[in-house]
């Protein structure tokens, strides 16, 4: 899967969850960007990821998201695995 | 909401739940609020917004009181005054098998394996008591699911030091307590977490990060379990059942086939299914659900029942619309004819084409969206129409109420004036006040009723008991006729403070309905303020959206008219020195307190 098709996986995520199709994201947004995002709407959107992709993140990966591209670099190495 | 139907998709109710919630705000009305206070034993988060969906869908709009993470214990025993200012209609306790403290060790003594159950027990016991002695409110308790892992293998479930074994034999403390106490309730997670697949169930890592007890993708199946107990707390379980023939109760179709040519027998793979799911629906039959056909056949496709293979037979159906009408005009018909809610009904059928017409026509009506037979029992069961709460003895006559009903409308055929029909029902109306026997039907009664319900208020088992020790006027009424017992049918509640009786609720059942019964209780009623010294009477009616019918009723009990705004209106009646007798249709029996 190219890295772009994740990303605009995961953007598609982030606005069904904050229920907002004018949502912009970038790369580099992080829950500082978007304030609805708190740590339970960060677990949702793990799970929603992991379902999607088909990928199961460790406890060791999810302490280590900062943003979005993060998010999809992490995707992108479950994926390769 | 076709999302939030069995099987539902837990992935897009958990994504879509913001859109979801509006969606179901903007089409429903009249929601009734409850307020539910959730006692946590691990994290709760996502499951209070996924129940306030599933809560929604069922028209109840919940406003939750969240307690602190992990401290249900202290939260009720220590902090049950602040939970009172809330007032909870309903308590939800979220624990699990992680808030057992101490498990067996191995080889552990059978004295002390008890020791630790009555442990555990007793703590979750006090949590109750305090909840029972402080509040009226439902309290829903979730049992404990099995553990991922078993030290003794298959020893674990029998030995008795075995946490299997263990687990097992606090749950059934569990259900001992829920036997004997009423307004409260088991969630039952063992059953859930074996349905969802104890693998899948365990999520090690939302545990360990965010003390998520269970994984997020099952918190919609659980929260269906709580929001179905809790809608049938308060009534709003389906009540009767629309069936089609040919490939829905049968394999093959009657009219091509032949009675011979239809598949309900042991002799193929496709009989047995429609044998078990018939035997699903008998059993339905026999806890009080309404059995109905609606097929579109000559009337001669009934004969398939004359099957002796076929469990359910001819007279186990009330109402039987066979011909070639549109399914949604005999279903319509069907409804006027039993005279209870759209609300009521689950239609069953194995053409999505005619589902289709009548999800068109009636949404209020459930349709069952069935797609191989070899399931069909599966999504009936687990849709949770008719989960249980309680089972009065009513429910187990109720066909028999509806079939006298239909007995009564034949024979009103019979007469030309109204009066004399009544007149020939010989009634017998026998007055009671609340008793342990009569109780759970009186309870059933006010969160079920909609039509002739002055007020709405909803009470539970604890909420009508208190009313009946303040100084009142509260009674209920069975009505007994030539065609049989309509059972407990009405019921009346008023406080009475100096020399004024408020009447709080007065409720009759849609069975009864044109017997002049109310006449008669509004006798009854007046004859014990006469006997109390009450002098005036206070009524009040609140709008909803079903019970226009009583919208006039206290006029015409000639009340005088006090107040009136768009959504209510108030009432007052001057007791007269001896009661005028407004009927004399029936025998009135009054039967002395238990």
């Amino acid at each position: 899967m190219e890295r772009n098709e994740i990303f605009l996986g995961i953007v598609e995520i982030l606005k069904d969850i904050f229920d907002d199709d004018e949502l912009e994201i970038e790369e580099s947004t992080s829950s500082e960007d978007i304030e609805d995002w708190d740590s339970l709407e960060y677990i949702n959107i793990i799970v929603a990821v992991e379902k999607r992709f088909k990928v199961k993140f460790s406890v060791d990966d999810i302490k280590n998201i900062e943003n979005v591209g993060a998010m999809v670099n992490l995707v992108e190495r479950k994926m390769s695995n | 909401m076709e999302e939030l139907k069995y099987p539902f998709d837990s992935a897009y109710i958990l994504k879509k739940k913001k859109s979801l919630k509006k969606s179901i705000l903007n089409k429903k009305e009249n929601l009734i609020e409850l307020k539910i206070a959730i006692l946590s034993g691990s994290t709760i988060g996502e499951l209070k917004n996924i129940l306030e969906i599933f809560l929604l869908s069922y028209g109840i709009k919940p406003v939750f009181w969240e307690g602190n993470y992990n401290r249900f214990y202290e939260d009720a025993v220590f902090g049950i005054e602040e939970i009172k200012i809330f007032n909870p209609n309903i308590i939800y306790i979220h624990t699990n098998n992680k808030n057992i403290e101490e498990f067996p060790e191995v080889f552990e003594s059978d004295e002390e394996t008890e020791r630790k159950i009555n442990k555990i027990y007793l703590k979750f016991c006090q949590v109750w008591e305090k909840i029972k002695e402080t509040l009226s409110c439902s309290i829903i308790q979730n049992n404990f699911e099995m553990l991922p892992v078993r030290l003794l293998g298959n020893q674990d479930t029998v030995l008795k030091f075995g946490k299997l074994n263990f687990i097992k034999r606090i749950n059934e403390k569990f259900y001992q307590y829920s036997r004997q106490n009423s307004s409260f309730y088991i969630n039952d997670i063992e059953y859930q977490s074996a349905c969802y697949g104890l693998d899948k169930w365990f999520d090690n890592k939302l545990w360990y990060m965010y003390k998520y007890a269970f994984s997020i993708d099952a918190i919609p199946m659980v929260a269906n379990n709580i929001a179905n107990i809790i809608k049938s707390i308060y009534g709003k379980n389906k009540k009767s059942l629309i069936l089609d023939l040919d490939n829905t109760l049968w394999g093959g179709v009657i009219g091509d086939d032949g009675i011979d040519g239809i598949k309900i027998d042991m002799e193929s793979s496709e009989g047995m299914i429609f044998k078990d799911f018939q035997e699903y629906i008998k059993s339905l039959s026999n806890m009080g659900i309404i059995l109905n056909i609606c097929s579109k056949n000559e009337n001669e496709a009934l004969k398939g029942f004359e099957k002796e293979s076929s469990v359910l037979k001819e007279s186990d159906f009330l109402i039987k619309k066979v011909n070639w009408k549109n399914k949604d005009e005999n279903i319509k018909e069907i409804v006027d004819e039993l005279n209870i809610g759209l609300d009521s009904f689950v239609f069953i059928d194995d053409n999505k084409m005619e589902r289709d017409i009548v999800k068109q026509s009636l949404p209020q009506i459930e349709t069952l969206n069935i797609n191989l037979p070899e399931e069909y029992i599966n999504y009936l069961d687990r849709a949770g129409y008719f989960e249980v709460t309680s089972i009065s003895d009513d429910d187990k006559k109720r066909n028999q109420y509806y079939n006298d009903n239909l007995n009564r409308n034949s024979a009103i055929k019979s007469y030309t004036d109204y009066k004399d029909y009544l007149k020939s029902l010989s009634m017998k109306c026998e007055v009671s006040e609340f008793n342990e026997k009569n109780i759970d039907r009186i309870v059933q009664l006010i969160n079920k009723t909609n039509q002739f319900n002055l007020t709405t208020i909803r009470l539970n088992y604890d909420d009508v008991k208190e009313h009946i020790n303040k100084n009142c006027i509260a009674f209920c009424s069975r009505l007994i006729d030539k065609f049989g017992d309509n059972g407990i049918v009405s019921v009346i509640m008023a406080s009475v403070k100096n020399d004024i009786a408020d009447i709080d609720l007065w409720i009759m059942s849609c069975r009864v309905f044109k017997r002049e019964l109310e006449k008669t209780m509004f006798n009854v009623f007046i004859k014990k303020c006469i006997e109390k010294g009450v002098k005036f009477v206070k009524g009040h009616y609140i709008k909803t959206k079903k019970n226009n019918l009583v919208s006039d009723f206290y006029e015409s009990l000639g009340f005088k008219l006090i107040y009136k705004d768009d959504l209510s209106s108030d009432w007052i009646y001057e007791v007269p020195i001896k009661s005028d007798c407004l009927s004399n249709i029936m025998e009135v029996i009054e039967i002395g307190k238990e």
